[in-house]
C-alpha cells in the first residue's frame, strides 16, 4: 500500500495550479466575480487543450486516459482558485456532448427543484433524475432555456437560473446515471477540498500578520485553536476524497462528499471569523468561497441524502474494507 | 495513489488471519473488569501467544527483539486483531507502545537486553509516571526530584492518574534531576521497579467506578544510576520520542473497533425499530463517514511514515484530535438506540464504554494542547499565550 500522490499525480497538480495562476490569478477571479460570473470560453477552451475535460476519456478516443484520482486532484486546484462554471458536469459528459472533451462545449448540470447554473451560457444540460440520466442539447435544450427565470444568486461568481418541470423535456439516455451522479458527487468534493485549504492557508496567514494587543493574533490561543479545527476538518476529508476516488466506491465517495462539504462550508465560516471585520467586507475573498462552497454542498448529492447511503450501508455485514466497485476508478 | 496492498502484504495478512482463527476460539473468557490480577493474568497470556506465534513487537526493529514489520505490516495487524475481536493490549500498553519503543531508541545494549525480551513475552508489565498533581498539561513543570547518591538515585515526589499502577513491574519514570536548570532541561528518564521500597501506589475511583489509575507516593526510593536512559537531564527529548509512539500509533485500531460497534448499532436498530427514525438513522451514517475517513487518513499517515522512514509523524495529533470526538459522539448515539433502559444499565459493556469514552480528550494530551501542537508546529502560527 502506498497512499501517497505519485510523481506524476504531483506534476499534474503543480501543472493545473500554474496554469490557474496565470490565467485566473487573483484579478481575473475577482473581475469574473464582480461581472456576473459568466463561463469564460477562452479559459475554457485553454482548459480543454490541456486535456482537462477529455482527463477521463481513452487515449483511443483521443482523451488523456487518466483516472478518477487525477480528475479529484484538478478539481480540488479548480477550488483552490475559485473557478467557477459547471466544470464537473463538463468533464463528466466529455465523450458524449460534441465538442465537451476540447473545451468547446460547456455543459450545465440540472436537478429536480434546484436552480441551474450558467444556463444562459450553457450548449448542453445534463439531467440528473434520480439515477435516471439524459443529456438536452438543440431546441429541446432552447425550450428549457425559454421556459427559465433568472434567480438573483447568491454565488456572484455563479448565474443561475429556475427551471421548472424538466420532467416534461425528453434527451438523450446516458446509461449508469448512478456512477455519473457518485463521480460528480466526488469531483464536487474535491473542489469542495481545494476551498477548505484554500480558507485554512488564509486564515493562518491573517493570523500570522494582524497584530492586537501587540502580538499576532496567530498567537492567541483562540484564533490557534479555530486554525488548528480547519485543518482537522480539511485532513480527514482529504484522505476521503482521495480513497474515494482510488476505490470508486459509492458509499465511499458519499461519506467523503459529506465531510469535505462541511469542511468547506465551516473552513470558509472560520476563515471569516479570524479576518475579523474585514471578513465581513465584499472585499475579502471569503465570502466568495463559502458562497461557492453552499451551492456545491446542495450539488449532486446533498448531506440528507449521502447521510442516508451511508446509513443504508450500515449494520449489514461486519467492518469492512471496500465493498464492490459500483462507479469504477479506470472507467471514463 | 495505491490502496492495494502488495503480494506480501496479502501474504502476511493470510497467515495472520489464519491464526488468529486457530487461536481465539480456545482463550479464556475475559475477566472481570475490577479484578486486576486477573486482568493481568489475561493480557499477559496474550501476549505469551503473540511471543510464541512470532507476532510480538512486530513494530519493533529486529535487534531490539522485534520484526521490523513496516508500518503497514503494523498497520494489517492492528486491523486483523481488531476485526477478529482479539484482546486489547490492555496492561502491555506502555510497555509496548512506548516504553519499550522508547528503550529500543534511546536505551543501552544492556538495557534493551534487559528490559525488552520480557516485555515482548508478557512477564513484565510496565506504567507510566510522567503526571504529578501540579504537572498534567504541564508536563515539564514537573518536581518529583532524584537526587544521586553513590551509585543510585534517591526519588521522592508524588505521580498520579498512573494507569495500571496496581499490576505493572516497571515504571517509565520522570524525574527532576537539576532544580537549577530550566525546566525543560533538568528532566531524566529512569525505569523504576514498581516493588522497590518507598513505592505506595493508591488506586483512584475513576468516574466509570472501576481503579484504572492510581496515584503513587515515592518515598526516598533508591533507583540504580544503570536505570537512566538517555542522558542525565536529557530527559525531556527523550520524553518526546515517547510521546510521538504514543500519539502516533496508539489508536489505530481502535477505529475498526468503532466500525464494529457502529455497525452493531445500526443492526440493533434495525431489529427494533427505531431505524426509522430518520434523525438517527443518518446521525449513525454520518459517524460511518467519519469512521471511514479517520481510517483512510490512518493509511495516509502510515504510508508517509513508511515513505520517510518508520517514524510516525506529528499527524497522529490531527488523527487523535478527531477521533477522540468521533469516539464520544459514537457513545452519544449509542446511548440513543439502546435506549433508556439499557443507557442506564451498567452490566452493559458498551454504557461502560460510554464512560470510558469521556477519557480519550483528555489522555495522552487534552485536544486543546493538541490544537497548540497541530497549530504551532503544523501550520507554523507563532508561540504564544
Ligand atoms: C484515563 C486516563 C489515564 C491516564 N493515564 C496516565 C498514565 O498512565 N500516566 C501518566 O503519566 N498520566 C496519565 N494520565 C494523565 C493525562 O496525561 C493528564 O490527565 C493530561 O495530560 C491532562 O493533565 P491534567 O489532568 O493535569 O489537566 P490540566 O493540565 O490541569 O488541564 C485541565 C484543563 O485545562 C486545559 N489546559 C491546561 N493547560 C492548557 C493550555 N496551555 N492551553 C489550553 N488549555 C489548557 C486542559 O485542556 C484541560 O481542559 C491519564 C489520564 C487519564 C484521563
Amino acid at each position: 500500500m502506498d497512499f501517497q500522490l505519485s510523481e506524476d499525480q504531483r506534476a499534474l497538480r503543480a501543472g493545473i495550479r500554474e496554469l490557474l495562476a496565470g490565467r485566473f490569478g487573483r484579478d481575473r477571479m475577482r473581475a469574473a466575480h464582480e461581472g456576473g460570473g459568466g463561463v469564460d470560453r477562452a479559459l475554457w477552451r485553454e482548459l480543454g487543450k490541456a486535456g482537462f475535460f477529455a482527463l477521463r476519456l481513452p487515449e483511443a478516443a483521443g482523451g488523456v486516459g487518466l483516472g478518477l484520482p487525477e480528475s479529484v486532484l484538478m478539481f480540488e486546484e479548480v477550488g483552490r482558485a475559485l473557478l467557477p462554471g459547471p466544470l464537473a458536469a463538463t468533464q463528466l459528459a466529455a465523450g458524449v456532448v460534441k465538442g465537451a472533451a476540447e473545451g468547446e462545449a460547456v455543459v450545465a448540470l440540472a436537478e429536480p427543484g434546484r436552480p441551474v447554473e450558467h444556463l444562459d451560457g450553457a450548449d448542453a444540460l445534463l439531467v440528473l433524475d434520480g439515477d435516471r440520466t439524459r443529456v438536452l442539447t438543440g431546441g429541446v435544450l432552447r425550450r428549457v432555456v425559454d421556459g427559465a427565470r433568472p434567480v438573483r444568486s447568491l454565488d456572484p461568481g455563479t448565474p443561475l437560473w429556475r427551471v421548472p418541470g424538466l420532467a416534461a423535456y425528453e434527451g438523450e439516455a446516458l446509461p449508469d446515471g448512478a456512477r455519473l451522479r457518485c463521480e460528480g458527487a466526488l469531483l464536487a468534493a474535491a473542489e469542495q477540498l481545494g476551498g477548505a485549504a484554500r480558507s485554512l492557508e488564509a486564515a493562518v496567514q491573517h493570523a500570522g500578520e494582524r497584530q492586537q494587543f501587540g502580538a499576532p493574533i496567530g498567537a492567541f490561543q483562540a484564533v490557534k485553536h479555530l486554525c488548528a479545527g480547519m485543518l482537522v476538518r480539511a485532513e480527514p476529508a482529504r484522505s476521503a476524497v482521495y480513497a474515494a476516488a482510488v476505490t470508486g466506491d459509492p458509499v465511499e465517495a458519499a461519506g467523503a462528499k459529506l465531510l469535505a462539504d462541511r469542511a468547506a462550508v465551516d473552513n470558509a465560516r472560520d476563515c471569516l471569523q479570524v479576518h475579523g471585520g474585514m471578513g465581513f467586507t465584499w472585499e475579502a475573498d471569503v465570502h466568495l468561497r463559502l458562497k461557492r462552497a453552499w451551492l456545491r454542498s446542495g450539488q449532486w448529492l446533498t448531506a440528507a441524502e449521502a447521510e442516508e447511503v451511508l446509513a443504508a450501508d450500515l449494520g449489514h455485514s461486519g467492518a469492512g474494507g471496500c465493498r464492490a466497485h459500483a462507479c469504477d476508478a479506470t472507467d471514463p | 495513489m495505491d490502496l492495494a496492498y502488495t503480494e506480501e502484504e496479502e501474504d502476511f495478512r493470510a497467515r495472520l488471519r489464519e491464526w488468529l482463527g486457530s487461536v481465539l476460539p480456545g482463550l479464556p473468557g475475559k475477566p472481570d473488569p475490577g479484578d486486576w490480577p486477573g486482568r493481568r493474568a489475561y493480557d499477559a497470556g496474550w501476549q505469551r501467544l503473540l511471543y510464541d506465534a512470532g507476532y510480538a513487537g512486530l513494530h519493533w526493529p529486529a535487534d531490539a527483539g522485534g520484526r521490523g514489520a513496516t508500518p503497514t505490516q503494523h498497520l494489517i495487524f492492528l486491523e486483523e486483531t481488531e476485526r477478529a475481536g482479539a484482546p486489547y493490549v490492555g496492561a502491555n500498553f506502555v510497555g509496548l507502545l512506548h516504553a519499550g519503543p522508547t528503550i529500543a531508541a534511546e536505551g543501552t545494549a544492556e538495557q534493551r537486553a534487559r528490559w525488552l525480551p520480557p516485555v515482548l513475552r508478557g512477564d513484565e508489565m510496565w506504567c507510566q509516571g510522567f503526571s504529578e498533581p501540579d504537572a498534567g498539561s504541564d508536563l515539564a513543570s514537573l518536581r518529583t526530584r532524584a537526587v544521586r547518591d553513590g551509585d543510585g538515585y534517591v526519588v521522592s515526589g508524588q505521580k498520579i492518574w498512573t494507569s495500571h499502577a496496581e499490576v505493572a513491574d516497571w515504571c517509565e519514570l520522570l524525574v527532576r534531576t537539576d532544580a537549577e536548570a530550566p525546566k525543560h532541561r533538568g528532566i531524566s528518564w529512569l525505569a523504576m521497579r514498581m516493588d522497590s521500597p518507598g513505592v505506595t501506589v493508591r488506586p483512584l475511583r475513576t468516574l466509570a467506578g472501576s481503579t484504572e489509575f492510581a496515584e503513587m507516593f515515592l518515598d526516598e526510593v533508591r533507583v540504580p544510576v544503570s536505570h537512566l536512559v538517555g542522558a542525565e537531564n536529557d530527559g525531556w527529548r527523550v520524553t518526546m520520542v515517547t510521546l510521538s509512539f504514543e500519539r502516533g500509533t496508539a489508536f489505530v485500531g481502535e477505529v475498526v473497533a468503532c466500525r464494529r460497534t457502529l455497525d452493531a448499532l445500526a443492526a440493533e436498530a434495525r431489529r427494533s425499530g427505531r431505524w426509522d427514525d430518520a434523525v438517527l438513522r443518518r446521525r449513525l451514517g454520518r459517524l460511518g463517514a467519519e469512521f471511514r475517513a479517520l481510517w483512510r487518513l490512518t493509511q495516509w499517515n502510515v504510508s508517509e511514515a513508511q515513505a520517510s522512514g518508520g517514524v510516525p509523524g506529528i499527524g497522529g495529533s490531527v488523527f487523535k484530535l478527531r477521533y477522540s470526538e468521533a469516539r464520544q459522539e459514537l457513545y452519544e448515539a449509542a446511548a440513543e438506540v439502546l435506549g433508556a433502559g439499557d443507557a442506564l444499565d451498567l452490566d452493559r459493556e458498551w454504557v461502560l464504554d460510554r464512560l470510558s469514552s469521556l477519557s480519550y480528550t483528555i489522555a495522552a494530551g487534552t485536544s486543546q494542547i493538541q490544537r497548540s501542537i497541530v497549530a504551532e508546529r503544523i501550520l507554523g502560527l507563532p508561540k504564544g499565550r
